[in-house]
């Protein structure tokens, strides 16, 4: 168990809710976030989006507006945020309710070498989405405050950004076996599949 | 304001018959009518963007879930877009059908569109985006049908650009 003396990993957090995304749509960063969710399990519901840095949260909300029945949870992280932070104030203004954003804040851009993002000389970033009108923000530093605010932004039916203080340590590699095309059409079909109506395309 | 109402109204209902649900757009002169015609639309998503890049990711999720969407943007969007085009849309081999104001083109009075315009057909060259002009009413519904058509099929970003002679109510 983690305490706010060992900063909590966030292989550990995603496994503490990896049960709960079944049935979901998840949208993933690129870099760590995406290798470890894969090295818990890979399923046809989980989209890791490889590059194209800070808009795994657009993804997300395109998702959410155009699926509102559907939950859709985003794993973003503090260095993919901060390059689109107007992205924040987008989600604000569309505030949907199936829509859960966490991110895990490493205070660095682990894949790159590590060097530290602005997150860890003081930018809050639950203090910046809250700003932008997010109506429920979060910061959490242990497993068992991550997976019960997790729960909670799930079963609260409103838009939520959690941000999960994790250490800055990762995998060893980033490049799975999951070719990013066979993902991306896999996905794109349990999205078609788990749909209400068969009117869309 | 000199922005043609009739060809926004053309270019609307051209969207419209292609079966777009979803607009994201940045407001930009040109773009006034037709943002405000998507607002008025009770069977249109507008989304209203801090930054036109948000759109392409915007965009990708709405067509993996089964919804076509168009983004409306200026120019300098689509240069302020190109990453997210690039590592999003082409490397996940995404439909994007983006309307761009064609800004600092023959006849452009701004200075500070001029620049961008130079660059635009260009940029849009090297990343290999297939481009019409729409810039004659008569063709825009066929255009916008054509390029729909082209980005399913191929499963890339096409783009059309939105020229003065289009846009512009004016006699010069």
């Amino acid at each position: 168990m983690s305490d706010a003396q060992t900063p909590m990993l966030r292989l550990d957090a995603l496994r503490a809710v990896y049960d709960r995304l079944e049935g979901k749509a998840v949208v993933t960063i690129m870099g760590a976030v995406a290798a470890e969710l894969q090295s818990i399990g890979h399923r046809p519901n989980f989209f890791y989006l490889q590059h194209a840095m800070g808009l795994a949260s657009s993804m997300g909300l395109g998702i959410a507006l155009t699926r509102p029945e559907l939950p859709v949870v985003v794993f973003d992280g503090d260095g993919s945020v901060l390059m689109n932070l107007g992205g924040l104030t987008t989600l604000a203004r569309y505030r949907p309710r199936n829509l859960v954003h966490v991110v895990f804040d490493n205070e660095s851009l682990l894949s790159v070498g590590g060097f530290p993002t602005a997150t860890s000389t003081g930018s809050d970033l639950a203090a910046i989405a809250a700003a932008a009108g997010v109506p429920r923000t979060a910061t959490v530093r242990t497993l068992d405050d991550f997976t019960r605010a997790f729960d909670e932004a799930l079963a609260c039916g409103d838009l939520t950004t959690l941000v999960a203080k994790v250490a800055a340590i990762g995998p060893s590699g980033y490049v799975t076996e999951l070719a990013l095309l066979e993902n991306r059409f896999e996905f794109q079909r349990w999205l078609r599949q788990s749909s209400p109506s068969s009117s869309t395309i | 304001m000199p922005v043609s109402t009739a060809a926004s109204d053309v270019i609307y209902g051209a969207l419209k018959d292609c079966g777009i649900r979803l607009v994201s757009a940045l407001p930009e002169t040109w773009l006034v009518h037709l943002i405000r015609m998507a607002e008025d639309d009770p069977d249109m998503t507008l989304v209203r963007l801090a930054k036109e890049e948000e759109g392409v990711g915007i965009s990708a999720g709405a067509h993996l879930a089964g919804v076509k969407s168009a983004m409306l943007m200026q120019n300098h969007g689509f240069l302020a877009s190109i990453n997210g085009i690039v590592s999003c849309a082409q490397l996940y081999r995404l439909p994007l059908l983006m309307l761009v104001s064609y800004r600092g083109e023959f006849g452009e009075r701004d200075p500070w569109q001029t620049e961008g315009g130079g660059v635009t057909e260009d940029l849009m060259r090297a990343l290999r985006i297939p481009f019409a002009y729409l810039d004659h009413p008569d063709h825009v519904g066929r255009r916008v049908r054509k390029a729909q058509t082209l980005a399913y099929s191929a499963n890339r970003p096409v783009a059309l650009l939105l020229c003065r002679d289009l846009m512009w109510d004016e006699a010069s």
